[in-house]
């Protein structure tokens, strides 16, 4: 794999990884290789813009990024200081500019990362080989631009980007669909085949009195005119279908460099949803190894203040904005605390007595243990579900905040603990984003696509859903229909291209069987 | 070596710039960038260069977060639509925001040139006139702190005390003194170019309302910037009138409020004045732009006439009149020029119904190439 600089590292940094590199697998880290590489901020600003790497496909998005990287840049807004790709061996980049105090710091974190990349069971199914995966999507939409015309592919890449987040996180995890599919069909053979059920147990004299030729005869009859109908007017998609990329693949008339481009647009989806879906942690974890690698080991006395300096930067809080690397390492000290002095299970939660609570330390020692495996099994859902405590939230100073219409202010809503937990798991679900599933392939017997939005409190963004609609039904090459919530009423968004429409749910329409579609 | 990402910077750039292109006639006609004018920029807010998503609104939404504060308090502005995601999830994504644009002033004149068709202007080929121009491309001992020049210094500084065997590798501790100081320093250099002076008029006149002014004033914008993009240097003069006429500053051109009568022609003896006595027609291209709701003293029209084609038109590149219609006005004046105007190529008429209108009126004046 031709890689971005072949520059050799100096030896300096040579030396710091080894050093660090044997420290962190000391504690128990467990890590692919990591490459480390030097680049100037200028190239950093690119692999950032390409998402880490270094050969991706044409578009225009990540110029885009790369402009506002760089200008912020030098505007002195904002630095990357580090970054580290999910492949193996890991790729991590380090700043030319940077003094050693701060290579020392980025290097123990990307170690974090690593292990974090590597034993994280939402990874697990991650492609590795992402490096040249991305290279060959990135010779393969080149040789669609150069048949078809940039601004041809630039457009539909354009669309396929608008939906790219219409994925279902847990598939990867799921049985795949040709054996369910599989068993389904024995299930149905073998209810098929089977002996009559409706017939009842009966001695063999009573049989003709107990269960009538006739009856029987009905019945079964009956039963198969209903199986027959049901089949006939089987529902498109069966269920309703969270991956709304992968029914367009198989349903959407596509030529097939549109194909190709649209499975490549989710296949990068679904390598990059486990980073937002452990953001909290990949960085809480990264962030905790680094300062102890760090305050324990790698740091030289006259570089305290650079280290101080710059862990406090990463680690600021801000009313507005939850910062995942403070609240995913004070997390997870809080997890080995606990679990050192034996704060946790029925005896500790039904303890009432506050003094005794205070000093409760049993002495386990299990602290580290327990967060090796806390990294191993959660994701940041599961991380805030299963560890916050109110305790932490009033350690930390954490509230919820909420819209207030009438003022057009954020504003603080309440200390509760059960509220701001609530509040807390509501923005990470689905990374915050809106769940929308394909409910209907065949809307109104017309062809049309009906999607459906879990409502959960929080109305779609109109404009913006009128445009990705709009892209929808270019790609599905048939008009567009959306349940949703607007102004707190059911209602049915409708786009075909540029026309748009919002009409309050039909009350027939919300049946969604398909003999009652017949008249709505 | 051309890298990738250079080619996608490329991409987003051509479509920055196709977005203001298609929206020029709305920022030409609105005038809405005079106020953001920089040196050499301008920085147009262009929303939607961005690929929609399925996104929550504000209505309904919150986030978590820490610090002080007590329940009602407020944390943040909701924003305007388009700002983006406001305060919310745990840091899942870089807040997005509009994007504002920095385009230079020179390619919105390309831009404005490529949507009204004008052509390129001939200078009169002269181009011995001389501007001069700085470079920051030397040092010297001497200058401002804010010039100092950092690294140099303290090399000259580590020189030093290394010669004066006072430099300790082991506490590697260079101070400079006073000696050891550099600063960044300019050359001065002439540039050949061809010059350009424009001089407007303006009648203020209590017809002429802040309606009006405001036409001149975005129309003018844009003239300065064609122009300047045409010459290397561009002078600009002001005269405003009203039954006398007072050479003024930019700012008192578009501020001044004057009452009574209206008497065309001093401003054009004043015009002659100046060109006179700054911009000798051999050495110069002169414009020169007069803009007025079209009221003058009736017996005036004759010498207006007299001066305007026996002194100005033979020294300018272009006259240009441009009537702003207003409540008061009478308009007559563009009448008494209509009679002329077949005789003069250099003279040319233009109406300004509304703000609609500037558009096509730059297409008037500027269109002939002179």
């Amino acid at each position: 794999m031709p890689f971005s600089t072949h520059r050799p590292l100096p030896k300096e940094i040579r030396k710091l990884q080894d050093s660090i590199e044997a420290k962190a697998a000391e504690y128990g880290l467990d890590f692919f290789d990591t490459v480390f590489e030097m680049v100037d901020y200028d190239e950093m600003s690119m692999l950032a813009a390409y998402g880490g790497f270094p050969v991706r496909y044409p578009h225009w998005r990540f110029g885009a990024e790369y402009d506002e990287m760089m200008k912020s840049y030098s505007y002195g807004l904002s630095k990357i200081y580090e970054m580290v790709i999910n492949t193996d061996p890991c790729y991590a980049y380090l700043l030319t500019a940077n003094e050693l105090a701060d290579q020392k710091l980025v290097i123990a974190h990307v170690y974090g990362h690593c292990d974090f990349f590597k034993q994280n069971a939402w990874f697990s199914k991650t492609n590795r080989r992402m490096l040249d995966q991305m290279a060959n999507h990135a010779a393969r939409i080149n040789r669609y631009v150069d048949r078809f015309g940039y601004e041809e592919v630039e457009k539909f890449v354009d669309r396929c980007l608008s939906i790219e987040d219409l994925i279902d996180p847990h598939l990867p995890f799921a049985t795949p669909r040709e054996e369910v599919a599989r068993h389904a069909e024995e299930e149905r053979k073998r209810h098929e085949t089977a002996p009559p059920a409706d017939r009842f147990e009966a001695k063999s004299y009573m049989d003709e009195f107990v269960n009538p030729r006739e009856t029987l005869e009905k019945q079964d009859r009956e039963r198969k005119e209903r199986d027959e109908s049901a089949r006939d007017s089987r529902k498109f998609p069966e269920r309703p279908e969270r991956d709304v990329l992968l029914f367009l693949l198989d349903h959407a008339p596509l030529k097939d460099w549109q194909h190709d481009v649209l499975s490549i647009i989710r296949d990068e989806a679904y390598y990059y949803f486990p980073q937002g879906q452990t953001k909290i942690m990949n960085e809480g974890w990264a962030s905790y190894w680094h300062t102890t690698i760090m305050t324990q080991f790698a740091l030289d006395p006259s570089e305290v203040v650079t280290y101080a300096d710059h862990h406090s930067g990463t680690m600021a809080t801000s009313p507005q904005r939850l910062n995942p690397y403070k609240l995913g390492i004070e997390l997870f000290r809080d997890i080995e605390e606990r679990w050192n002095k034996g704060q946790y299970g029925s005896d500790w939660e039904t303890c009432d007595d506050r003094g005794a609570k205070e000093n409760w330390d049993l002495e386990l020692g299990e602290g580290r243990e327990k967060i090796f495996e806390v990294r191993r099994v959660h994701n940041d859902i599961t991380f805030i579900e299963e560890f916050l405590t109110p305790e932490f939230c009033a350690k930390h100073k954490m509230f919820s905040f909420a819209y207030n219409d009438s003022t057009d202010y954020y504003e603080i809503a309440s200390r509760e603990f059960q509220k701001i937990k609530k509040q807390l798991l509501t923005s990470l679900t689905n990374h915050g984003r809106p769940v929308i599933r394909v409910l209907d392939g065949n809307y109104r017997n017309r062809g049309e696509l009906l999607l459906g939005h879990d409502w959960g409190g929080v109305e779609l963004r109109q404009d913006w859903a009128k445009a990705t609609l709009s892209n929808l039904s270019e790609l599905w090459g048939r008009p567009v229909n959306l349940e949703t919530t607007v102004d707190d009423e059911p209602a049915v968004m409708f786009c075909d291209r540029d026309e748009f429409d919002v009409t309050p749910k039909n009350p027939r329409a919300r049946r969604r069987r398909p003999d009652a579609m017949r008249f709505g | 070596m051309s890298r990738a990402i250079d080619r996608d910077s490329q991409r987003f750039k051509k479509i920055v710039r196709g977005k203001i292109r298609g929206d020029l006639k709305k920022y030409v006609t609105q005038g809405e960038m005079l106020g953001r004018k920089g040196r050499e920029t301008v920085s147009i807010p262009v929303p939607n260069i961005q690929i929609p998503h399925f996104r929550h609104g504000k209505k309904g939404s919150g986030g978590v977060g820490q610090g002080e504060g007590e329940d009602g308090q407020p944390i943040g502005r909701g924003g305007r639509p388009g700002d983006g995601d406001g305060p919310g999830t745990a840091g899942n994504e870089p807040g997005r925001h509009i994007r504002e644009v920095e385009v230079s002033l020179e390619e919105l004149a390309e831009m404005l040139g490529e949507a009204l068709e004008l052509p390129n202007i001939e200078p009169k080929g002269r181009d011995e006139i001389s501007a001069t121009k700085d470079r920051y491309n030397s040092v010297r001992r001497t200058g401002p702190d804010s010039l100092r020049h950092v690294k140099r210094t303290y090399k000259r500084a580590l020189k030093r005390s290394i010669a004066a065997g006072e430099f300790d590798p082991k506490n590697p501790v260079v101070i400079p003194v006073r000696d050891d100081e550099e600063y960044r320093s300019w050359t001065t250099r002439p540039e050949p170019q061809a010059n350009a002076a424009v001089i407007y008029m303006m009648d203020v006149s209590g017809s002429m309302t802040e309606e009006q002014k405001g036409i001149v004033r975005t129309e003018a914008f844009w003239i300065d910037t064609w122009l300047k993009k045409q010459y290397g240097g561009l002078q600009r003069r002001y005269i405003v009138h009203d039954a006398v006429a007072h050479e003024v500053d930019e700012d008192t051109f578009y501020r001044t409020r004057e009452s009574g009568g209206t008497r065309i022609s001093s401003a054009y003896a004043a015009c002659e004045k100046i060109i006179a006595r700054d911009f000798p027609p051999s050495e110069w291209n002169v414009y020169a732009f007069q803009f007025s709701d079209g009221d003058n003293w009736g017996e005036d029209n004759a010498d207006c006439l007299a001066k305007l084609t026996d002194d100005i038109l033979p020294d300018c590149n272009l006259f240009c009149y441009g009537q702003v219609e207003s409540p008061y006005g009478s308009g007559d004046y563009l009448r008494e020029l209509r009679r002329v105007e077949g005789e003069h190529d250099r003279l040319i008429l233009s109406e300004i119904e509304n703000r609609e209108a500037i558009f096509d009126s730059i297409k008037d004046f500027l269109g002939t190439g002179r």
